[in-house]
């Protein structure tokens, strides 16, 4: 094995027992990225000559006995949402496609501040609207287990690049699915955690109380490394929640005897594949023979996710967007005759399609005399919503769904028909309404061989069973998940 | 056509900001001026990924004002986002409240030629104040966000203006208030406080409001005065030719004297206010709002009431004390032991404003005397150690040098004679000296009685006792 094929907590052990350096890990992740890149397209922007030195430097400070932190001397790739200081943003976007933002976001500040080293940003589609990276304007990202299918999204090039195996870890975001369904199509383990335990501080907001931080790694022990590293209370954003986080890498190797487990039947209705669902119903089957308890259950509530999501989503990001307006940074339109005129042609010509569709939809959803049926409404749908996951909670200690309907989709399938795109969320887009964390792991392989995921549902602030169960799961599975790229 | 036939109905919005030493969302200063663009970061620029934290000096300082307009404070509050754009704010929303402002319901009294009014106040919300645009220097507009982000509080009141001149007391009386509780400077020149003038007119007797028309963004007393008068009569004229007037926002034209259309009701902004979910709801106790009850300081109206009472003051001079936070702690300070509060109020309205240009100096009272000082100066007068004239030039001393009164008065030797018998000796010389004087005061003239007073000051360079130079003269004089 290579040691860009290695995991992180593998690359950690080499790097303690000096078998290996940062500098030799981080050339070993370039050279993968110069062998695969051109099939993959995962990174909008590659940072060699900055990770090379900066993994120098950490060689040299833990020759000096100076170690910053569990993660010291690991490269990782971050999703090109989050704001890195001289280092271009752009959110996948022709409106940021110039944008150097001063600052760090804390995320990235964390890894940073524990020794990781960054190769580069990752492509994503536009803000984070989309379900397959295809509504990036830089570059479409192909999954590396078939290269005419997508990656999915919208935090597609974070998934495939740790899929192919071009950085050991990566950071995507998540607001109504952008990492568990990546995660699924490219076999990998994402996470969304609890709102409120990764500061959104430095993200560019797509749906911000939607809009979630969260890791993308090769299995479940990275997981709770890198989950153990970003959380935490951050005083620069007033959603992030004042709570001390465990230890994740506890959870490990633990006995799941005994959890309760329920599966909503809602979520493995009509729109499910067979072959989906047949291999999350395997694991289930899996969990009860472990010692869990597993019972079908009903969440009616989840019918109504997908309209109330659309409607929150696109109510903030309508706000949110709002700023793009040519004045202080990003694109800015030439030709213009008046101040209006700048707003519009700017406007007009620096944002994509999905991007204008869904201000549009939000901008109506808040329009006085509409805002009392569609945003009004939709918040008051989503207290049902999250009502109805807490009283599954009362007799349950996590909730086992697909996590989407289908596996990877082929190119250009589902992108002349905005509502189908919209149906890939069905399964993910509950858990961010109602605020609780979730993980994607592939817990299996269709008929043609492309990875199956399957989604674990935690109480607030429980990522800890999540990875109990999660890294039962692998073990018992034991699958290979390399893909053959 | 009469004008009086007309009544004039207002309800002002005014926006103050306030001197909090950092932003309302960022650790930026709120100082005023500051080359462009120097007062900003990232958060106040409002830059991808950047997000508000509320600074809850600002909560306190408007909950402060509310209490000090007898408001009802919001035990749940939130902030909204009104949406629009313009270049002046950067994320193309301000930070405001809709719905569930902190404050509410209160009221501020006025008093107009004597008649006491109660002006109600509808709401007091925060928001972030947005930048400056700059159309100087170049062709096109540059802007400037330093006093983007700067906190800001805007009191609505209810439409019970009914002149100019109740709008200039209740403008006053929010001005004196606001600097009392020490939440905002209220420097219109600066900006920092601005207001806008929702106004209609209807005959008198009529029950329904007129149409109405809202004058935007106005800092400083004469325009807003100007503008009120304008505009009530361009809305009498109009509806007195058959016009219906409609709803609009107008601007305040300086140069022509006018009042002009901005925008008609058509071209509204349509805010699409929504909760801003970056920021949690602010959620203030009972125990909190009785905290900050408790730092309030005494209020001038419930200061001039107790000068008045308690002190023996005038209205008149209770005014002109109480309306000055910095003078009332001076006059409260150096009245300490002394039986004539009333001599000291004088004092200060005498002898120490007439020493100032400004009204900014008697807001500041930044003076060379310390109250400890005065105090002894008038204890000084009052034990009649020296006469009320020397005391006048002994704080001119105190003033230049810095120096003590009673360090003064030693120096300057200008302890008050009241040696009966020193006395009587120049009064007898006086006397001898004027007998023309002494004449016509037989004569009953009571005028020469106080020039040969006089005389006895000049000779004695105003140090004698005047009571015992009254006493001995008359005596000498039977």
């Amino acid at each position: 094995m290579e040691l860009h094929d290695k995991t992180v907590h593998e690359l950690c052990d080499m790097l303690d027992n000096n078998e290996t350096t940062s500098v030799e890990l981080t050339k070993a992740c370039f050279n993968r990225i110069k062998d695969v890149e051109d099939k993959v397209q995962a990174f909008i922007t590659i940072t060699e000559d900055a990770a090379l030195k900066q993994a120098e430097e950490t060689d040299k400070k833990r020759k000096n006995g100076e170690v910053l932190g569990i993660l010291h001397g690991i490269p990782m790739a971050i999703k090109d949402n989050m704001c890195t200081e001289g280092i271009l943003t752009t959110c996948g976007s022709k409106m940021l496609s110039n944008f150097v933002p001063p600052y760090t976001s804390t995320a990235v500040n964390k890894l940073n501040t524990a020794g990781c080293i960054l190769l580069g940003k990752t492509n994503m589609d536009e803000f984070a609207m989309g379900s397959s990276t295809e509504n990036s304007y830089f570059k479409k990202t192909k999954n590396p287990w078939d290269l005419n299918r997508v990656p999915g999204g919208s935090s597609g090039g974070s998934a495939a690049a740790v899929a192919a195996c071009e950085a050991p870890f990566s950071l995507g975001s998540d607001t109504g699915g952008s990492i568990r369904q990546p995660a699924h199509y490219c076999g990998v383990v994402g996470m969304k955690p609890t709102y409120g335990s990764v500061s959104r501080y430095g993200l560019v907001a797509f749906a911000s109380s939607l809009d979630q931080i969260g890791p993308f790694t090769k299995d479940v022990h990275d997981m709770a490394l890198i989950l153990s590293t970003i959380t935490g209370h951050d005083p620069k954003d007033s959603t992030s929640y004042p709570r001390e986080y465990p230890d994740f890498t506890k959870a490990l190797n633990q006995d799941v005897r005994g959890m309760k487990i329920a599966l909503p039947k809602e979520f493995f209705g009509k729109g499910i594949n067979e072959e989906v669902k047949s291999a999350v119903m395997n694991v289930a089957k899996k969990y009860e023979s472990m010692g869990a308890k597993v019972e079908e259950v009903s969440m009616p509530m989840s019918d109504y996710a997908l309209p109330v999501y659309y409607l929150i989503a696109c109510a903030e990001a309508s706000s949110n967007l709002a700023r793009y307006d040519g004045i202080r940074f990003g694109y800015r339109a030439q030709d213009v005759e008046s101040l209006d005129d700048l707003y519009k042609k700017t406007r007009s010509e620096g944002f994509g399609d999905e991007v204008k569709r869904r201000i549009i939809l939000g901008t109506y959803a808040l329009s006085s005399g509409y805002y009392d049926a569609y945003y009004k409404k939709a918040q008051q749908v989503r207290t049902l919503i999250k009502k109805e996951f807490d009283d599954v909670y009362k007799n349950y200690d996590m909730i086992l769904t697909p996590t989407g309907p289908t596996v990877a989709f082929e190119f250009g399938q589902n992108s002349d028909n905005p509502l189908e795109m919209y149906m890939n969320d069905i399964c993910t887009v509950p858990i961010n309404i109602a605020g609780v964390p979730a993980m994607s792991m592939n817990c299996g392989f269709d008929s043609k061989g492309m990875p199956i995921g399957m989604q674990l549902v935690g109480k607030h602030f429980d990522e800890f069973n999540i990875l109990k169960l999660a890294h039962a799961m692998e073990k018992e599975l034991g699958l290979n998940n390399k893909s053959k790229l | 056509m009469a004008y009086n036939d007309y009544e004039i109905v207002m309800g002002l919005e005014t926006h103050v900001e306030l001197k909090t030493n950092t932003k309302i969302y960022c650790n930026c200063t709120t100082d005023f001026g500051g080359d462009p663009n120097t007062h900003c970061c990232p958060v106040c620029i409002g830059l991808p990924g950047t997000l508000p934290v509320l600074n809850e000096k600002v909560v306190e300082f408007a909950i402060r004002a509310g209490l000090a307009t007898n408001c009802e404070i919001q035990e749940y509050s939130k902030q909204d986002r009104k949406n629009y754009f313009y270049p002046d704010l950067p994320k193309a929303y301000q930070i405001s409240q809709f719905d569930l402002p902190l404050c509410y319901e209160g009221k501020v009294d006025i008093i107009v030629d004597g008649v006491k009014k109660d002006i109600g106040i509808t709401r007091i919300h925060i928001e972030e104040d947005a930048g400056k645009l700059l159309h100087e220097s170049i062709p096109g507009s540059l802007v400037d966000y330093n006093r983007g982000g700067v906190p800001l509080i805007e009191i609505v009141s209810e439409p019970d203006l009914r002149s100019s001149d109740e709008v200039k007391v209740y403008l006053e009386k929010i001005k004196t208030m606001l600097k009392y509780i020490d939440v905002s400077d209220c420097k219109m020149q600066e900006g920092s406080l601005r207001c806008d003038v929702n106004i209609s007119v209807r005959k008198h007797g009529e029950t329904k409001f007129g149409t109405r028309t809202e004058l935007k963004n106005m800092n400083s007393f004469a325009y807003i005065i100007k503008a009120i008068g304008y505009e009530s009569k361009r809305q009498i004229d109009f509806i007195e030719a058959g016009g219906t007037i409609v709803q609009e926002t107008r601007r305040w034209d300086e140069v022509h004297g006018v009042t002009e259309s901005m925008r008609g009701k058509e071209e509204a902004h349509d805010y699409r206010y929504f909760p801003d979910p970056d920021l949690m709801p602010i959620v203030t106790t009972k125990e909190k709002i009785k905290n900050i009850k408790d730092t309030l300081p005494e209020l001038p109206e419930a200061k001039k009431e107790r000068y008045i009472g308690q002190f023996g003051l005038t209205p008149y001079d209770a005014n002109l004390i109480a309306d000055y936070k910095n003078v009332a702690e001076f006059f409260e300070t150096s009245i300490d032991g002394i039986k004539t509060p009333k001599t000291v109020a004088n004092m200060i309205i005498g002898d120490i404003y007439s020493r100032f240009d400004t009204e900014e100096e008697k807001e500041d009272f930044n003076i060379p005397v310390s109250p400890s000082q005065f105090n002894e100066l008038v204890k000084v007068i009052e034990s009649g150690m020296i006469s009320n004239s020397i005391g006048k030039k002994v704080l001119e001393e105190m003033w230049e040098t810095g120096k003590a009164p009673m360090q003064i008065i030693e120096e300057k030797g200008l302890k008050q004679m009241d040696n009966q018998d020193e006395l009587r000796e120049i009064v007898r010389k006086v006397l001898a000296a004027n007998p023309q004087a002494v004449e016509e005061y037989k004569g009953g003239k009571e005028k020469a009685f106080m020039s040969l007073v006089g005389g006895v000051m000049k000779e004695t360079k105003g140090k004698a006792n005047p009571q015992m130079v009254n006493d001995v003269m008359k005596e000498e004089l039977k």
